[in-house]
């Protein structure tokens, strides 16, 4: 028997292609996007109580599109908008597609819609929240909830987005060849950041919140299943896996965080482990562009499959750290390929690669700085300069779980001579 | 990144203000939080009661003591504190500076850690 997908899992699926469906047929970003909200809530309440639609995607085109028309109807400028919407709407827009039949412009849609709603008219925060309303179907509420911001709060951030997308004066089209490229880079850096924030939790009480990393996944899995020859779209999707697979080991009983050197590895996530491997291991042998995610999933494949810390190919993650500092500098590569290099030739080498960074304005007062430097020095055994540098660390971080632990090393160097 | 936006001040400076002045303060507070709401910043601002209604709690041998105060020696006190939501301590500086109290006493800018969230 085949078990039906949650309704909630089939709305988020859908969503997309049901707000692309919409703007393809009557413009507007703005008020479509809010107009599939209200179908998409009531299908949630319709569905589970009457029984699911036997096109649920025609379902929802069809109830977004009366939202849509009714909204527009009760504008003030009625009669201009309704010739307008008329024109622009092709003639079978009125025609829903057989059951289970996608139609080709799906994948496109939702393309054009993440490019929209990572727009480089947009901050951050704002792509990030917009991205995930209206590509992965969460309620405001939800998004609110995930970032810890009152509801009031993210519905304002959200409908500044959207005004600030229709203000530059973008279309609902795939950006041209010549652009597509960086505005790619732009969507995979939200879909980076989305799940960094789930991981991380640069303001949250527990380090990761799943929701957001397991959105993240979604979304990406979503994005390389529209681009499977995407080198960076697959390696990025890798990197989630095998950073995602070590979560369960990443926070001691206590909420605490262990690092990696010290995680227990039979906690690891064996299959997401496979997948990832399997697909960066792919993605290597075939790219003809490889990119900063592509060997970043490497470097996170090599650690995941080494069975401890000592048994890590420490050569060949400093040879890879080496080879990203190429691709892409960046003081953070530095830092991690100084610990790499502190693993195969000692930690003098190590601290002598980080000297130059102080410099760097980059790295002015980083608090990540501090804790690699802190690190080495505790590999070096100058128990004094470790203390110091932990603490800089410590009242350098802005995320709690971390400055715990970097006080907790501190403390440890204290009885020390 | 959230940020804590105190505002500080004492009584003799908030018993300085002519009532235009208090007037304008006021006036302009209102309007900066209506422009954090429209951008989407503000999480929100909260007024600090007097230091007269400040009670301090120690559990003494597993049992709760409660004293009045403390009537801190320092010059300025925590009047009021705004919490922000924005992309950079470049833009929570900016927004300080917009905060009318800045103008008379001072605005401190804390990086807020979230300790922990309302609903688990």
């Amino acid at each position: 028997m085949i078990r039906e997908p949650r309704v909630e899992d089939l709305l988020r699926r859908l969503a997309p292609q049901v707000l692309g469906a919409l703007v393809r047929r009557y413009g507007h970003f703005d008020a479509s996007e809010d107009a599939v909200q209200e179908a998409l809530l009531a299908a949630s309440v319709q569905w589970p109580r009457e029984g699911r639609p036997d096109n649920p995607r025609a379902w929802l085109v069809t109830v977004a599109s009366r939202r849509l028309t009714d909204h527009l109807r009760s504008e003030q400028s009625r009669r201009r908008r309704e010739d307008a919407t008329a024109a622009r709407a092709p003639a079978d827009a009125t025609v829903a597609p057989a059951p289970g039949e996608a139609p080709a412009t799906d994948r496109d849609d939702t393309l054009a819609l993440l490019f929209l709603c990572c727009h480089p008219a947009l901050t951050p925060p704002s792509q990030i929240a917009l991205t995930l309303r209206a590509v992965g179907g969460l309620t405001t509420a939800e998004i609110a909830r995930a970032f810890l911001v009152p509801e009031a709060t993210m519905a304002q951030r959200i409908s500044r987005a959207k005004q600030k997308v229709k203000a530059a004066g973008s279309t609902f089209d795939l950006p041209p060849p010549a652009e597509r490229g960086e505005r790619l880079a732009a969507v995979l850096h939200v879909l980076y950041l989305v799940f960094n924030e789930g991981y991380v939790a640069t303001s949250g009480p527990d380090l990761r919140r799943a929701d957001l990393t397991g959105e993240a996944v979604r979304l990406t899995r979503a994005v390389h299943r529209m681009l499977p020859d995407d080198g960076e779209v697959a390696g990025l999707l890798a990197l989630m896996l095998l950073t995602e697979a070590r979560r369960s080991a990443r926070t001691g009983p206590d909420g605490a965080l262990v690092p990696l050197a010290e995680q227990d590895r039979s906690r690891w996530d064996r299959r997401m482990i496979a997948e990832g491997t399997e697909l960066v291991t792919r993605t290597l042998a075939t790219t003809s562009r490889l990119g900063p995610y592509q060997i970043q999933a490497a470097i996170a494949a090599v650690h995941d499959e080494a069975s401890s810390a000592d048994d890590t190919d420490w050569p060949q993650v400093a040879a890879l750290y080496r080879l990203l500092d190429r691709v892409a500098p960046n003081p953070m590569v530095t830092l991690n390929r100084a610990v790499a290099v502190a693993m195969t030739s000692g930690p003098q080498a190590g601290l002598d690669l980080l000297a130059p960074l102080d410099d760097d304005a980059r790295m002015a007062g980083h608090h990540r700085l501090a804790a690699v430097r802190a690190h080495l020095l505790e590999m070096a055994g100058d128990t004094a300069g470790a203390r110091a540098a932990y603490r800089a660390a410590a009242a350098g971080t802005t995320s709690l779980p971390e400055r715990r632990y970097l006080t907790g090393r501190a403390a440890g160097l204290s009885g020390a001579r | 990144m959230k940020y804590m936006l105190l505002i500080y001040g004492n009584e003799e400076l908030w018993e300085s203000f002519p009532p235009e002045t208090l007037a304008e303060v006021i006036r302009d507070t209102d309007a900066l939080h209506e422009e954090l709401r429209a951008s989407g910043e503000f999480v929100g601002a909260w007024g600090v009661a007097d230091q007269a209604q400040a009670k301090t709690v120690t559990v003494q041998g597993g049992a709760p003591v409660v004293t009045d105060g403390p009537y801190l020696e320092a010059k300025e006190y925590l009047g009021s504190f705004d919490i922000i939501d924005c992309d950079s301590l470049e833009r929570a500086l900016e927004i300080a500076a917009k905060v009318p109290f800045a103008r008379h006493g001072k605005v401190e800018v804390r990086p807020l850690m979230h300790e922990a969230a309302p609903e688990a």
